[in-house]
């Protein structure tokens, strides 16, 4: 009896023994298995919004252009494009054809995106196709679809007229919003479009063979795919699908999957296992969003100026979120961003607050007086744990330095929603991903017609920079415009940015090939093979 | 032979003696028996002292141990418990430019491979507020990748955490990342801007733990008038059982924690298992058509989805963002509770009435609730003893989870429960922080558990009669 | 016994209607709907959808499609997962569910009657104080600990026998479910080796125990044949609703051993305001928990021939 306890707890403290064979690679037959982090909700692209699902169509579907190993554009369906300031045109190649045989053609892009902006289809992402003439007007039901500004020339040519001009179009394409769909398979589908492997046509790398619900998911390599000597792998397995960080880990030190994400915790069992951890920055900026409607204490300049000046970024970075990859939080415009020539962010600096407190409290005194007295503020998070540590290190600060309350409201997913979509809050945790490859992605969050802008601030002259860089191909124009915006946000306080996100991964050393992206599919398995 | 022939005067008068039914000690009522059961009961006892000491801890404990819980310390985050620690005082922090090249022209084309950069060293004192790194230049490198091991790293796979990158032109690095004063080995490896080149040069830091001489006065640890300098040593707070994930004494987080947990783990079950046992009681003593009823009613209440309807309850009860919403919760813990003891209950009184006694009791004119309340109850002691035993720790849970999600106790106001929670995440890293909760809540858990059990051995009547 | 039977299954849909109506009105006063999202959309798209899922119309007349769909056995859609019809999604994942509660239920009565057991004959030896220690440890850690833990063991004995002999995770064959029914049912193993002991220690004593020893017979068939029959009934009652809980409530488990059950749709569908996902599985736990009950209530008749129901 005590052996056995004792054998128990031996086991139970992480030993490092030798490391075996995985499973999870295999070289001869060039198949590799992942986790994936929650089931696909919706594998159609028209109206796919989240992680998943994107990647796995974009390991099985396949747009205009695609992404090379180094995130530069090349061609996908369309072999070669021209592009102006009114429109462009692709032509498409001969040999890009669906998992069933037949040509990829034209028509099958127009009848995609014109049934995205359908309102009837009540996709989430419509909003990315709106550079095409008409295509607002179409969301919001004012014309009919067919009025949409791209036209089928032909099966190989396709021709897009631009609302406005839009310099990083070309790049959209590559969205999976953007994919085609082939109108004849779609109807026959109906609303059974998208929910199992039969149900879909595939034009990329590969093609989805199976699908377990919540279970599994199968990808094997598309042998009608016209680049198909470029792809290595023959099949990507994706056999669990669990959510939980540790699991996953679980999972690669058992030699199960080639590839999980390392949280604040499970990295030093990482560290201990002797793996090699990888960094990569997701491109996803977190900030607190302040309420800017008139009635709230937090419309008040000085107040948003004294949390400016309370707020160590680096404290939150490497003592709170403690992980390593994490940037401070500088500006609304992360790192990655291009500018002219060189990165957004090295030829326009973020102006940098300077932590003082003395300066904040003078800030806080002349908010008092304007207010008059400064009530509690509510700082609405989500029920995450990391959302709720960071609640609770901003209030300690708040409250320890600036003798400034503030209440942690805890809401669940939709709740949180609501109230946001309300009003009502003081401050809110949120973030921004990017859709896409573009300054703009994050440059109109805070455009007076935004809705995702919950804080409704409202300045005219951002909304004129905004249209400044929506409405020119310059890219100096652009970039400097923004540069002003980056200025107006800090100056104006709008937001405070906490930190840009980075992740830590392990991946199997044997695995070759893996491209994290930014935007897009991520990982990308595409290029991925398995070396001896 | 002759009979006995009695007289009168063969027989004396008889005297009154009004003690000879006198019983030779005090009649006992059944609970005045119990109660003299349960003060020789040893396992009572312990759990009576088990209560008490809990009792000193949450209420006597915070005027001793006179530390803020809410007070976060983020150069101690996570530390287990140890004895107090010296440290420097340091100047305040300031940004660090970094070393530059100024005339930096990326490499013409992409080489095959790169030598490890040499001269990898440390820019003024390795300290916990900061570690400065800086290198020499490796000609045709286009950035530069930072590693950190706790341990010697054997090969290039084994080179730690990749803390940063650098561009091109870039050669120092600055780690502010969570550091402890403990032994660190930095890795610097060149690339060509995307891809590393399989060369790297160690270097071995062991910062020290520092303060920065506002940090110190902020929190009282030095006065002015010690006109401390940077470089002298100081002594920072003493955390007999560690901090937690942001730095707060484990010890008067337990404490305050004790408040809400002992409150909701003691009077939620009570109050639910009171609920229950009259419920279930009436519904099995009835049984029939009343029956039906009330164990439908039962089933309903278990089925609804908990989540939902808390959620529905905390806007019900209005309670605000921040407030500690005590009282709802604890109403509903008590009307989403109540069911399971009902039903165990009702199945013991099932069984209980048809036994014998009852119904000789019946015959003797005994009313309804007398047979519930003196005979029926008091033999489902047992059952109900479990049931209250394990609706403690269920209790202490539930309102970990609901703090969790916006109802119960706000940040930052701790409950063991939810302490649990966040050690968790911890867990093989950081034990203490789910210990120390784990190890209070079982300790609240055996109290009460030697407390049925001596309960159980006072009260039970087909116990006692053995001792 | 049929009448009765009849008669308890009527009040069971009964039962069932009330749950079902309770849990809509909750879900529709509660803020937030399935259709919002991260991104927001423009009110016309909003409205659309809204005109799609019906929600546009007034909550009582949504009320009766639902009741008049309910009746026909049609859950819907997700809204979360719009491939999936709602009945589909119960049936998928239902059985996964099943299987692993009761395999946990199976686990936990058979060690929570023998520890009980045992407890009961040892009093205050021993066996009694290791197991009632182990029984006190195992509720005041709370489960996920034990999930987290009872994978890590996996992982250790795989890495010590050189090879994945165990899976750590996922489903499929007998392997992939001992460790996580083990971890399931830890907390109802716990609570009926208290129960047990508890009506055990009752019976221990009793006369007729004696007289049985005084027969002859040997303490198994002893235990076997007269104190096990008289002092199950407690738990039996708790047996049969936690079967119940225990299929359905399987979340942490099934997230940390990624089983493609029941359990994540029951949370997911609350924390999304998935409104089809919650009617359809909380009218499905109901039915089943209902039936559960019934099925402990004939049985009590079965077990102590002196209880009378009706």
């Amino acid at each position: 009896m005590r052996i056995c306890v004792a054998a128990i707890l031996l086991l139970l403290i992480n030993p490092v023994f030798a490391q075996f064979e995985a499973t999870s690679v295999d070289y001869e037959n060039q198949i590799i298995t992942i986790a994936l982090t929650q089931e696909p909700p919706q594998l159609n692209g028209m109206k796919a919004t989240d992680q998943v699902s994107i990647l796995v169509l974009s390991h099985v579907m396949e747009g205009l252009v695609r992404y090379d190993r180094r995130g530069r554009i090349i061609p996908g369906v369309a072999e070669r494009w021209e592009m102006d300031e009114n429109g462009a045109t692709f032509w498409l190649r001969e040999d890009a054809l669906w998992s069933d045989g037949q040509p990829v053609t034209a028509h099958d892009f127009v009848f995609a995106w014109r049934h995205t902006l359908k309102p009837a289809t009540a996709s989430e992402y419509a909003f990315i196709l709106y550079p095409i003439k008409n295509a607002e007007a179409i969301n919001t039901g004012q014309v009919a679809a067919d009025q949409l500004g791209v036209v089928a020339v032909d099966d190989r040519t396709l021709n897009v007229t631009f609302e406005r001009p839009t310099a990083y179009f070309i790049k959209l394409t590559a969205f999976v919003t953007y994919f085609p769909v082939r109108e004849d398979f779609h109807s026959a589908k109906g609303e059974a479009y998208g929910s199992d492997p039969d149900d879909l046509l595939y034009n990329g790398p590969f093609r989805m063979t199976e699908w377990t619900h919540s279970a599994s998911l199968k990808m094997m390599k598309n042998q009608n795919y016209w680049d198909r000597d470029a792809i290595t792998l023959n099949a990507i397995h994706a056999d669990y699908i669990t959510a939980d960080t540790r699991a996953r880990l679980n999972l690669f030190i058992d030699g199960k999957i080639v590839h999980t994400r390392l949280d604040g915790e499970t990295y030093k069992d990482a560290l201990t296992q002797r793996f090699r951890i990888r960094r990569f920055n997701t491109g996803s900026v977190f900030f607190l969003e302040y309420n800017h409607r008139s009635e709230r204490a937090t419309s008040n300049l000085n107040l948003r100026k004294a949390i400016q000046h309370a707020f160590d970024p680096d404290e939150m970075v490497n003592r709170v979120l403690a992980t390593p990859g994490n940037l401070r939080g500088e500006s609304l415009f992360p790192v990655w961003l291009n500018g002219v020539n060189d990165k957004f962010r090295r030829e326009y600096p973020a102006p940098q607050a300077t932590y003082d407190i003395a300066l904040a409290k003078e800030y806080l005194a002349k908010a008092k007086s304007e207010l008059g007295s400064i009530p509690p503020l509510v700082l609405l998070v989500s029920d995450s744990p990391t959302a709720a540590k960071q609640a609770e290190y901003l209030q300690g600060v708040m409250g320890s330095k600036l003798g400034l309350e503030i209440k942690i409201d805890i809401q669940t997913f939709k709740q949180r929603l609501a109230k946001m979509t309300a009003g009502d809050f003081d401050i809110v945790g949120a973030g921004w991903g990017p859709d896409f490859d573009d300054i703009m992605t994050f440059g109109d969050l805070f455009a007076s017609w935004n809705l995702n802008n919950r804080g409704r601030y409202d300045n005219p002259e951002y909304d004129r920079l905004v249209r400044v860089a929506m409405n020119n191909t310059d890219p100096k124009i652009r970039m400097d415009a923004m540069s002003e915006l980056q200025q107006i946000l800090f100056d104006d306080a709008v937001i405070l940015p906490q930190y840009e996100q980075g992740v830590i991964y392990l991946l199997h050393p044997r695995v070759k090939g893996v491209v994290r992206r930014v935007v897009g599919a991520d990982p990308d398995f595409t290029y991925a093979s398995v070396a001896p | 032979m002759s009979l006995f022939q009695p007289e009168l005067s063969d027989f004396e008068r008889a005297t009154v003696q009004s003690d000879i039914e006198q019983i030779s000690r005090p009649s006992l009522s059944y609970w005045q028996d119990a109660w003299v059961r349960l003060k020789k009961n040893t396992r009572a006892l312990v759990s009576l002292g088990i209560i008490i000491l809990l009792a000193i801890f949450t209420l006597i404990g915070p005027l001793v141990w006179r530390v803020d819980p809410a007070l976060q310390d983020l150069n101690q985050v996570s530390q287990a418990p140890s004895w107090p620690k010296p440290a420097i005082v340091v100047e305040p922090y300031e940004s660090w430019d970094g070393i530059r090249l100024d005339d930096y022209a990326g490499p013409e084309n992409y080489p095959d491979t790169l030598p490890a950069p040499e001269n990898f060293r440390t820019v003024g004192e390795a300290t916990t507020q900061r570690v400065r790194l800086t290198w020499d230049q490796v000609p045709d490198a286009d950035g530069y990748n930072i590693y950190r091991n706790n341990r010697l790293p054997q090969d290039f796979n084994d080179l730690g955490l990749p803390l940063g990158s650098t561009y091109g032109d870039e050669l120092s690095y600055e780690d502010r990342l969570s550091l402890e004063a403990r032994e660190y080995y930095y890795a610097v490896v060149p690339t060509d801007g995307i891809d590393e080149f399989e060369n790297y040069t160690l270097l071995q830091v062991s910062p020290k733990l520092a303060l920065t001489l506002d940090e110190a006065l902020a929190r009282n640890l030095v006065d002015v008038q010690d006109n401390v300098r940077p470089g002298d040593e100081i002594t920072i707070e003493f955390h007999p059982l560690g901090t937690d994930y942001l730095g707060r004494d484990m010890l008067a987080r337990l404490m305050e924690g004790a408040r809400v947990s002992l409150f909701i783990g003691i009077v939620a079950p009570l109050l639910y298992v009171m609920v229950g046992i009259m419920y279930g009681g009436f519904a099995g003593y009835f049984g029939g058509r009343l029956d039906a009823v009330l164990m439908r009613f039962a089933d309903f209440v278990v089925a609804l989805p908990f989540l939902l309807f808390m959620i529905l309850f905390k806007i019900a009860f209005g309670i605000g963002p921040g407030e500690s919403g005590i009282f709802p919760m604890l109403i509903a813990l008590v009307l989403l509770g109540w069911p399971a003891t009902a039903r165990l209950v009702r199945g013991q009184v099932l069984q209980i009435r048809e036994q014998g006694y009852i119904e000789a009791a019946r015959l003797l004119g005994a009313k309804d609730h007398y047979l519930i309340m003196r005979h029926i109850i008091p033999n489902t002691m047992g059952v109900i003893l479990v049931t209250l035993t394990f609706a403690v720790p269920a209790a202490i849970f539930t309102e970990a989870f609901l703090s969790f999600i916006g109802m119960g106790v706000a940040p930052p106001t701790p409950s063991w429960g939810s302490m649990c929670n966040e050690g968790v995440k911890t867990m093989l890293s950081h034990p203490h922080e789910l210990i120390f909760p784990a190890l209070f809540i079982s300790v609240t858990v055996l109290a009460f558990n030697l407390l049925g059990d001596g309960l159980t051995e006072a009260l039970d009547s087909r116990m006692r009669s053995r001792d | 016994m049929l009448m009765y039977t009849i008669k308890r299954l009527i009040a069971g849909v009964i039962t069932v209607w009330f749950i079902a109506t309770a849990t809509f009105i909750a879900m529709h006063q509660v803020p937030g709907d399935p259709l919002m999202n991260d991104k927001a959309v423009t009110a016309e798209i909003r409205a659309n959808l809204e005109k799609k899922y019906g929600l546009d119309k007034p909550v009582t007349h949504q009320y009766f499609i639902f009741l008049g769909n309910m009746l026909k056995g049609d859950f819907g859609i997700s809204f979360t997962q719009q491939n999936r019809r709602v009945n589909d999604i119960i049936q998928d994942h239902f059985p996964v569910s099943a299987t692993l509660g009761i395999l946990a239920i199976l686990f936990a009565s058979m060690g929570g009657i023998l520890w009980g057991a045992l407890t009961a004959i040892y009093r205050n030896r021993m066996p009694d104080i290791i197991i009632m220690f182990l029984v006190i440890l195992g509720i005041s850690v709370p489960s996920f600990v034990f999930a987290a833990l009872g994978q890590l063991l996996l992982v250790n004995i795989n890495s010590m026998l050189g090879q994945s002999v165990i899976p750590v995770a996922g489903w499929g064959t007998i392997w992939h479910m001992l460790m996580p029914a083990l971890v399931l049912g830890l907390g109802t193993m716990a609570f009926l080796t208290r129960l047990m002991r508890s009506s055990m220690l009752e019976v221990v004593n009793e006369d007729y125990i004696k007289t049985a020893r005084a027969k002859g017979l040997s303490p198994t068939r002893i235990f076997f044949r007269h104190q096990l029959r008289n002092a199950i009934l407690p738990v039996v009652t708790v047996l049969g609703p936690q079967i119940a809980v225990i299929t359905t409530g399987g979340f942490v488990v099934e997230l940390v051993f990624a089983i493609p059950g029941l359990g994540r749709y029951f949370v997911q569908a609350v924390q999304q305001l998935d409104y089809t996902v919650i009617m359809g599985t909380t009218v499905f736990y109901g039915a089943f928990l209902v039936l559960m009950v019934i099925i402990v209530d004939i049985l009590y008749g079965f077990i102590d021939p002196r209880v009378r129901l009706a």
